[in-house]
């Protein structure tokens, strides 16, 4: 009798261990979708669209180098899931969209996300394309005036896209690094 | 004077019953999601002028309890449902561990913005009994 018990113990131990890894942190899509592609110049001096990595899983994020509240936060998040991510990190790559077209030159942008990781890759372009890529993706940006400049009032989470290119899960502001981990673990494994 | 003693007595008796089961069972739910679907015909409809509410401001969930918000495009065009753009017949199945309040980026909402308010799990019996009040009051 108190082998069955123990027996039963660890059986539940074991099924609650297999069953919490397998979950996602970020919000899943169900079917998902492909990602739409986009043509952009990229921070390397390269076009920047999707393709070029196939095969990777994806973190795509939008935002501006000049933000201030957003953006160093979810930048940083990256980093430090990609150094907890260790080898496997070779198959993800951080992708980083301008909502700011004015001001965030490839350059500019190189030298703000070599802040954080210089594997990450930026994108920018005109603001047309920029906004047609926003479109696709369901991506806010709002210009607003903030004393002699401006700032943007952006969409803040973060599209976790498959080695397939598909959009498989969103994650909203404010997860943590361990989140990321958790969900790049489970497209990594796919 | 019997009888209305005996009344008392038993209108007590419900009472601390009610109270006991409120305040001692465990705060449940059948499913742990909390589904919000856009019906199809929803464009076809905003499209002819109607103003049609598909997401609230403001949603409540219970950590523990129903901590994961569904949202389903049954739509026949893509929709910006909550934070995020959906593709017809797409679900999205967003987690909740925190409690905590949650502000969305949403331009389906007039005020451009969604708020996800979750509650902590009730553990203590006087948690349990405001829980379930505030559900009462919400449904109503």
């Amino acid at each position: 009798m108190k082998r069955r018990i123990t027996t039963l113990l660890l059986a539940c131990m074991a099924a609650a261990s297999f069953a919490a890894p397998g979950a996602f942190k970020s919000g899943v899509f169900d079917p998902p979708r492909q990602a739409p592609e986009f043509s952009l110049q990229g921070t390397d001096g390269q076009p920047l669209n999707l393709n070029r990595y196939h095969g990777k899983a994806i973190l795509l994020a939008f935002g501006y180098s000049t933000c201030t509240a957003v953006c160093p936060v979810t930048l940083h998040t990256f980093a430090l899931a990609v150094r907890k991510l260790g080898p496997a990190a070779s198959a993800v790559q951080v992708v980083y969209v301008t909502v700011d077209p004015e001001r965030d030159t490839p350059a500019r942008l190189k030298q703000f996300l070599a802040n954080f990781d210089p594997t990450f890759i930026g994108g920018t372009g005109t603001a047309a394309q920029l906004e047609q890529v926003r479109k696709d993706y369901g991506v806010s940006a709002k210009k607003i005036p903030y004393e002699k400049t401006y700032v943007y009032d952006h969409s803040s989470f973060t599209y976790l896209l498959d080695r397939n290119g598909r959009i498989r899960s969103l994650m909203p502001y404010g997860h943590s690094a361990d989140d990321f981990v958790n969900d790049l673990n489970i497209l990594l494994r796919e | 004077m019997r009888a209305r003693t005996r009344i008392l007595v038993v209108f007590a008796a419900v009472l601390t019953g009610a109270l006991a089961w409120i305040s001692l069972i465990p705060i449940s739910a059948p499913s742990r999601e909390q589904v919000f679907e856009i019906p199809k015909g929803t464009w076809e409809r905003r499209m002819a002028g109607e103003k049609i509410e598909t997401l609230p401001d403001h949603i409540y969930l219970t950590a523990g309890v129903r901590d994961i918000l569904v949202l389903k495009n049954r739509d026949d065009v893509p929709q910006i449902f909550g934070p995020t753009l959906m593709m017809p017949g797409q679900n999205f199945s967003l987690p909740f561990e925190r409690p905590a309040e949650y502000q969305f980026a949403c331009t389906a909402h007039a005020s451009g913005q969604m708020t996800i308010v979750v509650d902590s799990y009730p553990a203590t019996p006087w948690a349990r009994i405001s829980w379930r009040a505030r559900e009462l009051i919400r449904r109503l």
